[in-house]
């Protein structure tokens, strides 16, 4: 055999691979993804039964109205997205389970979703070692920052500290009760409340409790709270126990009109199993508000209503899935590419001008600044916005408030 | 002074408040009392039950706001009767249909009715969707009774006192006064002999689960006043209810009541002291430590063995 | 040779451990991508429970439904000295204190607490796996079966317990980690844990141990304790007048099977990576009692098989059907419990023996094991009599 022709024989090989991925459209470094000429595969891994079923609905049908809208709108460098939908069953090992058949089986680009801190924590090393890159939408207790995740609701300072200096400000308070469900998310918010409200307001907290998820029973905390007499009740209850909660105050004849009440944790979708004649006056921390007065919500409201159904409601992490997709479409094209490294250097300074919250930008920690709103509880379930910051940039690692 | 008034105050509603979830446990324990406590069946699924009782009150919240809103201050009342007969129902066709062939195996029902109690859950998420709804509670309901400027007695709490109040003199009356009470306890201490007497049995095993779950169903349509209606909302009282039935001695009605006091005081003072989650460990601790001298309850009737 | 043979249960069940051993060890593996063959080993680990019912539950009449307690301490005692090794310094040096795990620096906490000190040490955490889990079997039985709780007290008080730990865990979240449990368990000893290679080996030694846990089921079976135990569950009473400590008996085999789940959590926290609440209360605690019911509470080898089946119905009609999956997993339950109260094993005893005698044209074997489908039953309505 002649050794021009060994020598040729790659090389040949290699042109003619580069040519039919040329000519196919795909770039060598989207390689060990699931990206053909015409389609890039993403995931979705939220729990679709369950007890969190309740709460994960709406993130899963922003997060297809977005992808739906892309693909409508020519797809992501002239590819039509393609979803693969994993059910997460409320059960962390199986979001873990799911997250690696979609990394390593699926060969997706992005996966948006989690809802739980639990379920992100038991899929996060495996987004980490697999290399995967996810999109996670609920507002969380921070401590975090990891190269594989893009975080699209707020950390805990952005959500707690504008609407403490709020209610503060606007109603003199001094003096606050915190309660919470018991785990990671509630405690880690009512540190930093507890910080922040002793050392920059110098006000006291009068009290601080936290009851098991799903408790019913609040009797004796509501009698707590009427015996000290806080100015405010800083509040996040979740689950079950955030219906039981509202209905006893409103029975015990705890409302607006003799108690101020501040909460992180009741969104749209919430107030659908409390009632809003339940919590009327109350008020609430978001990013987001159904009620938000400005075009690009008013587009998404009316899609969202016009897919899932004219009753259909809008919450916080629902809008901040909703972005997880259009997040990715601007840096997957500012990249050029859908390799995870290059799409994960483009995301920071990504700027959304048409985000229905108004607009976000991502910070070099991977999560949004994002602006702070105060909603007021109105008895048809909506609420009223009376307040919004200016923009917060994300802190994951607050000092001074570990 | 003014202070102790304060605190004087705050004893009353505390007291209230630990007799507001006296109330709630023993409307849970009452239906479980009868089934669990007279016929020996462990129905695992009667949390669901308290789920039916509770989205039958949001059906008819629903269609009360949509056809007659005037019928609003009055549906309540109707809807807590719905609620027992469908139930009831229920349990009456669940009965028919599995617990009738599975009394020699006490265990067996636990196990079968907690795979009823998955299909049921299912089925109100299929029907209603996994959110939680909520029940429009008539506006007599909201609010507080103010009895000085600083005590201040919820309303649905006074609702859920009477409610209980009459539904357990209802059961003891039926009972113990009753014929078919007769039948009953003849049939929970001595079924072949009963059955020789001719009682039937059968029939009376019937009944007695279906007014069991129809209680839980009552409970169900009180607790759309305090609580969350969803299709897991019934689960989370589920091992409260089996302990409140087991520590006051499983055959004794008076034992159910007892219990459920001790167990509602002992969590609403411990909350008023602790956080919620160790006085939850507190008082699931005490009854476990107290059982465990008392294996037989609080209060055991003396059966021939 | 007679002992080996006692320990095998004659040819019949040699033949069945046989055919369960080329399962696990030989078609598993070839046919399997790494996947899902990690997915097979962690239900291996949901199959050590469900061995250690079939000793409590099927012969010993003791119904348990917080096995899952036992899977969570095994499991959490694992987790805390992968914790450790994981939260070295170099990799925890961005906390405020360095050197503990992540989630005790976001509580506050500066200093390891005692309790997690002894988890520096591998001899120690392989002891407290399954110390710490047969301790606490050995308190809660003595102080239920000394006592003489009644079976479905019995049952009702360890549900309770289940809710206890679960309380507990979550509430000392600076301790535990909380809800989110003991996540980011990265190597054991050194030897990195997320690889292929590493998830292969542990599935091997967990089947390993799985046969080491069926063999000892076996033995205690075939000795005289195994006679006495399903002679209690039938007649509690007669074995106490025969002058035998019922109640010793009833915690040595409960201890047991405490000591099989803790083993099985411990494996799971190994190949799995995490540990957390969610494995230790109510809900997982009943549906190990399910993976011995289906498969057959009588059976040792039935329990796996059973463990395995529902495990891989579940993972598939969640991927596939998600809405129906909860109507699946209870009828199957109440189907099981109503129709077949000796799960796979009974319907292979009754039907599938005869079968394949057939098809060998053999005579069928005797049944190994009878199983009295309603032993409490008889008893209750003839204790009742006056």
């Amino acid at each position: 055999m002649e050794p021009r022709l060994i020598r040729s024989k790659p090389l040949l090989a290699l042109s003619l691979l580069a040519a039919a991925l040329f000519s196919q459209g795909v770039l060598a470094d989207n390689e060990g993804l699931a990206v053909t000429a015409t389609e890039v595969t993403v995931g979705q891994l939220h729990s679709a039964t369950g007890t969190m079923a309740i709460s994960e609905t709406g993130s899963i049908q922003a997060e297809r109205l977005a992808i739906e809208q892309i693909n409508a709108s020519g797809g992501i460098l002239g590819r039509q997205i393609k979803v693969v939908q994993e059910d997460g069953a409320s059960d962390w090992p199986t979001f873990a389970e799911k997250a690696k058949k979609l990394l390593v089986n699926d060969k997706v680009a992005a996966v948006f979703g989690c809802w739980t801190s639990a379920s992100r924590k038991a899929v996060l090393p495996i987004f980490e070692k697999e290399n995967g890159l996810l999109y996670y939408p609920t507002f969380y207790e921070g401590l975090e920052q990891s190269k594989n995740v893009i975080y699209t609701g707020q950390e805990a300072t952005q959500q707690i500290l504008a609407s403490l200096d709020w209610i503060a400000k606007t109603k003199g308070a001094k003096t606050f009760y915190l309660v919470g469900s018991d785990y990671i998310w509630p405690r880690t918010s009512m540190k930093i409340a507890r910080k922040h409200i002793e050392n920059v307001l110098h006000g006291t907290v009068v009290g601080e409790d936290y009851y098991p998820l799903g408790n019913t029973q609040f009797g004796s905390l509501i009698n707590k709270v009427k015996l000290k007499k806080p100015d405010v009740v800083f509040a996040a209850v979740v689950g079950g126990s955030n219906v039981a909660f509202y209905k006893q105050l409103n029975a015990a004849g705890v409302n607006s009109s003799k108690q101020t009440l501040l909460t992180l944790s009741v969104t749209e979708d919430e107030l659908l199993g409390i009632g809003g004649e339940n919590m009327a006056g109350f008020y609430a921390s978001m990013k987001y508000f159904q009620s938000l007065d400005n075009p690009n919500n008013k587009a998404f409201v009316e899609a969202f209503k016009a897919k899932y159904g004219k009753d259909a409601v809008i919450g916080d992490v629902t809008q901040a899935a909703y972005l997880g997709p259009w997040l990715w479409k601007a840096a997957v094209e500012k990249a050029g590419s859908f390799d995870v490294d290059k799409v994960v250097a483009a995301s920071p300074g990504i700027e959304l001008k048409t985000a229905p919250e108004g607009y976000v930008k991502v910070h070099e920690n991977h999560h949004l600044w994002s602006k702070s709103r105060i909603g007021e509880v109105l008895p048809n379930g909506q609420f009223k916005v009376i307040y919004e910051s200016d923009l917060i940039e994300p802190n994951p690692f607050p000092k001074g408030y570990q | 002074m003014e202070w102790l008034s304060e605190f004087g105050a705050i004893a009353a509603m505390q007291g209230f408040n630990g007799l507001s979830v006296f109330c709630v446990l023993l409307l849970m324990a009452l239906g479980l009392a009868i089934i669990f406590g007279q016929m020996g069946v462990i129905n695992m699924a009667h949390g669901e039950f308290l789920t039916i009782g509770a989205y039958t009150t949001y059906v008819c919240s629903s269609l009360t706001a949509h056809f007659a809103p005037s019928f609003q201050p009055y549906y309540f009342f109707f809807a807590i009767a719905l609620s027992f007969l469908v139930a009831g129902a229920v349990g009456w066709l669940v009965e028919w249909a599995m617990i009738s062939r599975l009394y020699k195996r006490p265990l067996d029902t636990l196990l079968a009715t907690w795979g009823l109690s998955l299909v049921m859950q299912q089925t109100f998420r299929s029907v209603f969707g996994a959110r939680e709804v909520s029940a429009e509670p008539p506006a007599w309901l909201m609010g507080s009774v103010n009895f000085t400027d600083a005590i201040e007695i919820p309303r649905n709490g006074l609702f859920m006192m009477g409610l209980t109040l009459l539904l357990t003199a209802t059961i003891f009356l039926m009972l113990y006064r009753s014929r078919w009470g007769l039948q009953v306890r003849a049939t929970v201490q001595n079924r072949l002999m009963s059955r020789a007497v001719g009682i039937n049995t059968r029939k009376v095993d019937r009944m007695t689960f279906a007014l069991g779950c129809g209680v839980a169903g009552v409970a169900g349509a009180a607790f759309t006043t305090i609580g969350s209606t969803g299709p897991t909302a019934g689960s989370q009282y589920i091992v409260d209810t089996f302990l409140v039935v087991v520590f006051g001695g499983a055959q004794s009605l008076f034992g159910t009541i007892a219990s459920a006091f001790l167990i509602a005081q002992t969590q609403s003072l411990s909350e008023f002291f602790l956080s919620g989650s160790m006085a939850k460990v507190l008082t699931l601790s005490s009854v476990i430590l107290i059982l465990m001298l008392r294996p037989q309850g609080l209060f055991s009737i003396k059966v021939r063995k | 040779m007679k002992a080996l043979d006692k320990l095998l249960g004659g040819q019949q069940n040699l033949i069945g451990i046989m055919l369960l051993a080329v399962l696990i060890l030989v078609v598993f593996p070839l046919t399997l991508d790494a996947f899902r063959l990690n997915m097979v080993g962690k239900y291996l680990t949901y199959a050590f429970v469900a061995v250690g019912l079939v000793l409590c539950w099927g012969y010993g009449g003791i119904l348990s439904l917080g096995q899952g307690v036992f899977f969570g301490v095994g499991g959490y005692c694992m987790a805390m000295f992968l914790k450790l090794e994981a939260s070295d310094p170099q990799s925890t040096k961005i906390q405020s204190t360095p050197g503990i795990p992540d989630f005790m620096d976001w509580n506050q906490i500066t200093e390891l607490p005692w309790l997690w000190q002894p988890f520096h040490s591998f001899t120690f955490t392989v002891f407290a796996v399954i110390a710490v889990p047969v301790l606490l079997a050995f308190i809660i039985g003595i102080a239920l079966f000394k006592r003489r709780v009644g079976d479905v007290y019995f049952s009702i008080v360890t549900q309770a317990i289940a809710l206890i730990l679960t309380v507990l865990i979550v509430g000392q979240q600076g301790l535990t980690g909380g809800v989110n449990g003991i996540t980011d368990l990265k190597t054991l000893l050194g030897w990195d844990l997320r690889t292929d290679s590493a998830k292969m080996i542990l599935y091997f030694i967990s089947a390993g141990l799985l046969f080491g846990c069926i063999f000892i089921g076996r033995f205690i079976l075939a000795s005289k304790l195994g006679r006495l135990l399903m002679a209690m569950r039938d007649k509690e009473e007669r074995v106490r007048f025969s002058g035998y400590d019922v109640a010793s008996f009833k915690i040595f085999v409960f201890c047991v099977a405490a000591a099989f789940s803790a083993i099985g959590g411990a494996m799971f926290a190994l190949q799995v990576g995490f540990m957390s609440p969610s494995f230790v209360g109510i809900v997982p605690s009943i549906e190990m009692v399910i993976f011995a019911a289906v498969g057959g509470r009588m059976s040792l080898l039935g329990a796996v098989y059973g463990a395995l089946l529902v495990n891989y119905g579940k993972t598939y009609f969640s991927e596939s059907f998600p809405e129906l999956w909860l109507y699946l997993m209870g009828g199957l339950f109440i189907a099981v419990v109503m129709y077949f109260p000796n799960g796979l094993a009974g319907l292979w005893d009754s039907h599938g023996r005869q079968a394949l005698a057939k098809l060998l044209r053999r005579k069928p074997a005797p049944k190994a094991e009878i199983a009295p489908v309603t032993p409490k039953a008889e008893t209750k309505i003839l204790e009742t009599q006056p």
